[in-house]
């Protein structure tokens, strides 16, 4: 299963870095799925209201009154009309691939079992918000959606009488039957407003506005289509004969042909298993989880960074518990947390220059704390060798999965403070550090390379020193695919610096600087040295 | 706005535009053909529920002395009603057997059925019958019909007992 997937992620990454290249990493719309979904609930309901502004209910002032705003007032209200259809198949066509996706990349399993869950009954949602409005034009179409949705109903013994019959012959069929599905047209898409916002209560800032420029693209894309491929009836309904051939949305209705030919019974059975399955994904199997982040009250003032870095809202501030003079501390919810480490990074206290006998943060990560992180960093640098030395901080979602000489694989790059770079440079680990994150259309963790960039360029606690030379710092976004890319990206990095003059600030790491009790003298100094010769050997080499 | 925007606005534009059409083609095509050009639909619905007298028997003496005197109802008939049998014929040929139980969890409701039959079109002849008591040799209702069926054309036969029995339409 997981080389199925990876083959599956290695793939998406390749489609999305061909739309990077024609839509530029920060509009590509594969990483903006969600956020178009919304646009075009925001479209379908923006324009469902205003052609509800010239829907008559009726068995025929249904289909004359579609028919008036279609062709009298195409300009407006049939203009309308079409936005309505077209932005409601964009919306199907996103979903589908944002479930693929998802999926894909692992992100419905474990702690992101709830928006995964929540994310089921808005797909059935959509669907029959799609279907019933279909039923109101009350056209060739409408009736064929009327009769196999009905006799599919009708599989299911629970009406007083078989609601097909209601479309048996042009008297069977009243004006207040309009009255119920303009009921059910806004109603059912009302309860899909409600899941949605349900789906996206466990994720912090969720993203539901995609980039301007996209947006722009794609509701221009919306009207040009609009005018030139306008959204028509396909003839009045007339309930004395049956539609034989007609042209049907094979978005919402791709499941009709398959209702007519296979039993109800099967229908049903299929449905309630497919949607069973896909609810039950995040459990078959459930993903084994690192620890959730622990919080460290002698550490913590809190000061509401990791509430506002943490991307599931797995962090809330708490009235404090201890005697510290302070009004809040931060608690986490081990439900929600990923284990991502964004928390770590954004900690004020995560600083790998503490040299006391252990290293602990206000939050830190129980299966990988800042003192092991540190660890590994130094034992990193101590792999590199020559001239231009880069130690890379990766993530393991990017093009910096695999383990290499001088890398470090985080679960996301955002985990490392940037007091963490500071250190490497300032204790002479390398001479310069990357830190290449995931692609940039998407952080597999939302906001990794946001709060990355940001503290990085001084905008968000905590900031990267100033003294931090920013030449000897290289970020890189690189999607899972593009590790040769990176390789090159570091090889070029690691020549500008090698063709530098040495870091001044940079001085040998000392053992109390990462824990180690204090050497004396002698040791010191071997130490030193050590490390000094090491350096050699490399500018040698 | 720098180069590169303009170029991904452009080409980004073209794109979704491309997929846009996609997906306002695929709104209404390709055709579906849902009943095939020469044919025709029958559909036989109706609710009705089982006549109970069948079942019904006087009360013995001694059961009516048994009970208050406001409730000596001299007949008792099961709560349940019978179940529903219809035959439908097209050409001399039986194209329907239906034994329709009563709905409702105590069998006390109506049968019902709703059945599409899909026919050639053209000249056919049709025999309904149907038996609502159990205790009727043979059936209750009988009706027949000739009828040239249009390709496409929606045939349906109801029963409803206050309008005669079975309708064709």
């Amino acid at each position: 299963m997981s080389r199925a997937r990876k083959l599956l992620q290695r793939g998406f990454d390749r489609v999305e870095r061909g739309f990077d290249l024609i839509f530029g990493p920060e509009w590509n719309p594969l990483a903006q799925l969600g956020p178009l979904g919304w646009l075009m609930f925001w479209v379908v309901a923006g324009t469902g209201l205003y052609l509800f502004i010239f829907f008559d209910t009726g068995v025929h002032a249904a289909y004359d009154s579609v028919e008036w705003l279609t062709n009298d007032h195409w300009f407006h209200a049939g203009l309308a009309r079409s936005l309505h259809r077209y932005a409601s198949d964009l919306m199907v066509m996103v979903m589908l691939v944002h479930i693929v996706r998802e999926f894909v990349n692992d992100r419905y399993r474990g702690k992101r079992w709830f928006s995964w869950l929540t994310g089921v009954p808005v797909l059935w949602f959509v669907y029959i918000s799609g279907i019933t409005g279909y039923w109101l034009v009350w056209d060739r179409l409408a009736q064929y959606v009327a009769l196999v949705s009905t006799e599919l109903l009708d599989a299911v013994p629970i009406f007083a009488e078989p609601i097909a019959r209601n479309f048996l012959t042009p008297e069977s069929l009243s004006d207040r039957f309009f009255t119920l599905m303009v009921f059910l047209h806004i109603a059912i898409p009302l309860m899909l407003l409600l899941m949605m916002w349900i789906h996206i209560q466990r994720i912090n800032e969720a993203r539901t506005r995609p980039p301007r420029g996209l947006t722009l693209m794609t509701l221009g894309a919306l009207v040009v289509v609009s005018f030139l491929l306008p959204a028509v009836s396909q003839g009045p309904a007339d309930l004395a004969t049956v539609p034989q051939t007609i042209g049907i949305d094979w978005f919402f209705l791709s499941l009709y042909p398959v209702i007519e030919m296979v039993p109800p019974g099967v229908i049903w059975t299929g449905v309630l298993l497919f949607s069973v399955l896909l609810a039950g994904l995040p459990w078959m199997p459930p993903r084994r989880e690192a620890d959730a982040a622990q919080v460290f009250l002698d550490h913590c003032n809190g000061c509401n960074r990791c509430v506002v870095d943490c991307p599931y809202s797995a962090i809330t501030l708490v009235p404090r518990s201890d005697d510290l003079p302070f009004s809040h501390e931060a608690k986490v919810n081990p439900d929600r947390c990923v284990a991502c480490g964004i928390c770590m990074g954004a900690c004020p206290s995560s600083t790998p220059f503490r040299r006391g006998a252990e290293l602990v943060t206000g939050i830190d990560l129980p299966g990988r704390p800042l003192a092991e992180l540190r660890e590994e960093v130094i034992a990193a640098a101590a792999e590199l060798t020559g001239p231009g030395r880069v130690l890379t901080l990766s993530c393991e979602h990017g093009a910096g999965v695999d383990a290499e000489p001088g890398r470090v694989v985080l679960p996301c790059v955002a985990m490392a403070p940037p007091s963490m770079v500071d250190f490497i440079l300032s204790r002479d680990l390398a001479d310069g550090v990357c830190v290449a994150g995931c692609a940039e259309r998407e952080c597999y963790h939302r906001y990794g390379r946001d709060w990355t960039e940001k503290r990085f360029a001084r905008e968000r606690d905590p900031y990267l020193r100033e003294r931090v030379p920013r030449e000897r710092v290289l970020t890189v976004w690189e999607g899972q695919t593009e590790s040769g890319k990176l390789k090159a990206e570091v090889q070029s990095f690691s020549e500008r610096l090698a063709a530098m003059p040495a870091y001044e600030r940079a001085r040998p790491l000392r053992p109390e600087d990462h824990g180690a009790p204090p050497a004396d003298t002698t040791k010191a100094d071997t130490t030193k040295a050590d490390t000094t010769e090491a350096g050699k050997t490399g500018d040698a080499t | 706005m720098n180069r590169d925007m303009i170029v991904h606005a452009v080409a980004g534009g073209a794109v979704t535009l491309a997929v846009t059409f996609a997906a306002a083609w695929l709104s209404a095509s390709p055709d579906w053909e849902s009943l095939g050009p020469d044919q025709a639909l029958v559909r036989i619905s109706f609710t009705h529920g089982g006549d109970r007298s069948a079942s019904c028997r006087d009360r013995t003496e001694e059961e009516l002395a048994a009970l208050p005197k406001n409730m000596r109802r001299k007949q008792i008939c099961d709560r349940s009603r019978p179940s529903v049998y219809v035959e439908l014929d097209m050409d001399g040929e039986t194209v329907l057997i239906r034994d329709l139980p009563p709905s409702g969890l105590s069998g006390t409701g109506t049968s019902r059925i709703y059945q599409r039959i899909e026919v050639p079109a053209g000249e056919h002849d049709f025999v309904a019958r149907l038996r609502d008591n159990p205790a009727t040799e043979g059936f209750d209702y009988t009706a027949e019909d000739s009828v040239n069926l249009r390709p496409g054309q929606s045939y349906v036969i109801e029963f409803d007992v206050e309008k005669g029995g079975f309708q064709f339409k």
